[in-house]
């Protein structure tokens, strides 16, 4: 079985700081992989060099076989990755149904073909219609993180990357988010979750990566790592999960 | 009465500046770059209309024909070849290219067109009036008001409802996010530029029939047009074709009370704006 999208020894800099040494993933098609690690850990890095928006190696990015690493990033979502990136970076001064309108309109512009539409987007996150004519900057944090999912799934993507996209919810909220990716899974979209809560991590997704400091530490599935192992990994050697 | 006139001549004028101001308010209010050459755009048209018009005998309509698709061109290799390398959140690099283009651009014209001025002729359009209750109406700018408005009308209409508006819209907002949507910015700025530019034609055709150009007057224009769009507020096309009336209204009223004092007056509302409301007459306070 191959994998959808795989990295392959990815490097990523800022400048003279040097944020990933050498990650290799794989994500095959329709699994849920979950990323964990502290902060600074290069999770964040990680997706933005998959979506382009850091300069990599070509070869470091497969996509079904094909190198695409360090493509334009609108480019990459036509070949079907999107993201939800971190801090939802919605288009503020938009409504909620013309930020979502945006991606419809590419997606139809490079023919992407794919199940999601606004009719179906609204019954999985009832409030995007519900609110569908207010600013998006009236919205709570959820209902942001609702639109700004959407708008990634709007595109189409095969392979949706999830960037922290429970920070600063309350768990309620968190809950409701977290509740929708099983459908969003069904659909046959492979998932890169980026995710702070460990337990969180866990129950969504099918395997993990752990990240310290720009390195893979542990990979296995995630219902088989203990949380010592997660512990070792997410800190170092010689700590234990408090 | 006078003073009505000068305020039906001052929206007239306005007319004008919204020309001006339209493409402006596109390129420095939604894409929010410094497009320092942009009265001298309008006097490079202007020069090429009336340099095509006196060797082909060509009437104004024909002109503005030919201008506007040129015009367009030119918007989009100038964003492809300048502005596309300088656009970011930093609006610095673009104003230093474009001051460079303006100098550039000046000198040009000089050494083609020398300083002399010149006018498009409008064969009796721009002398002709309707009177209406005493007050006379000229048809030329009635026809710059109307064409203003139609614009504005059409711009405006763009942003909010085609796929191109939308995405330019989301790319002003957020240039990363709307690439991670699929957007290419510089494709759509590319294409908002010939837009703005290609506004410009119809003010170059307008501003040669109603008065004269030489290629030194272009930063005169572009001082109109970035005071139109900061006191209509960034952002907002109707707010540039507004903040182009307020600017219209004061420069008449101001040369009623005395001529010297008119282009003056302009400024000094615009000043007032400024310091009173630095967002704009119609523009929402930045968050």
């Amino acid at each position: 079985m191959t994998a959808v999208l795989s990295t392959h020894g990815l490097i990523a800099r800022y400048g003279d700081f040097q944020a990933l040494y050498g990650v290799d993933t794989e994500l095959h098609a329709g699994e849920a992989v979950a990323l964990i690690g502290a902060n600074g850990a290069g999770k964040s890095t990680f997706l933005r060099s998959i979506m382009g928006l850091l300069p990599v190696g070509r070869e470091m990015v497969l996509l079904d076989g094909e190198p695409i690493g360090g493509t334009a990033t609108d480019r990459m979502v036509q070949k079907g990755i999107a993201i939800v990136p971190e801090g939802r970076r919605l288009f503020t001064g938009m409504s909620v149904e013309d930020n979502l309108r945006v991606a419809i309109d590419q997606a139809a512009r490079f023919g992407a073909k794919g199940g999601w539409t606004l009719t179906r987007l609204q019954k999985l996150f009832p409030i995007l219609a519900e609110k569908a004519r207010a600013p998006v900057q009236s919205l709570s944090g959820g209902q942001q993180q609702m639109v700004a999912i959407g708008r990634a799934l709007l595109c189409q993507p095969r392979v949706l990357l999830c960037d922290e996209i429970s920070l600063g919810l309350a768990p309620k909220v968190i809950r409701e988010i977290y509740a929708a990716l099983p459908e969003i899974r069904a659909a046959g979209t492979a998932m890169i979750v980026v995710e702070q809560d460990v337990g969180l991590a866990q129950s969504a997704s099918d395997r993990l990566y752990c990240m310290l400091e720009g390195r893979v530490t542990l990979t296995g599935k995630s219902g088989d790592v203990t949380r010592e192992q997660i512990g070792k990994a997410y800190f170092g050697a010689g700590h234990a999960v408090v | 009465m006078q003073w009505f006139d000068a305020l039906v001549q001052g929206i007239l004028l306005g007319g004008m500046y919204a020309q001006y101001a339209l493409g402006m308010a596109l390129m420095f209010g939604v894409m929010r770059i410094v497009n320092i050459s942009h009265g001298d755009l309008v006097i490079l048209l202007s020069l090429i209309g009336i340099s095509m018009a006196t060797a082909w005998g060509l009437a104004p309509v024909s002109v503005l024909i030919i201008l506007v698709p040129l015009a367009v061109l030119m918007g989009w290799v100038l964003q492809k070849l300048v502005l596309n390398r300088v656009v970011g959140s930093d609006p610095l690099p673009s104003l230093i290219a474009t001051f460079g283009l303006s100098i550039a651009l000046q000198n040009l014209m000089l050494q083609i067109w020398s300083a002399n001025s010149r006018s498009l002729p409008g064969h009796g359009i721009e002398s002709q009036s309707i009177e209406i209750g005493g007050i006379y109406i000229g048809l030329l700018p009635l026809i710059v008001l109307a064409v203003a408005t139609g614009l504005t009308w059409g711009v405006d209409l763009m942003l909010k409802h085609t796929r191109f508006g939308r995405a330019l819209r989301a790319a002003s907002s957020d240039v990363e996010a709307a690439a991670m949507t699929g957007i290419n910015p510089r494709a759509v700025y590319a294409l908002a530029t010939a837009v703005a530019v290609g506004i410009l034609g119809f003010a170059a055709v307008f501003q040669s029939l109603r008065s004269t150009v030489a290629p030194a007057d272009g930063p005169a224009q572009l001082i109109y047009a970035f005071e139109a769009v900061i006191i209509g507020g960034m952002g907002a096309v109707w707010g540039a074709f507004l903040g182009s009336m307020v600017l219209g209204i004061s420069q008449a009223i101001g040369f009623r009370i005395d001529p010297g004092f008119g282009v003056l007056a302009g400024h000094i509302v615009f000043l007032i704006v400024l310091a009173t409301r630095p967002q704009g007459l119609f523009g929402k306070a930045s968050t």
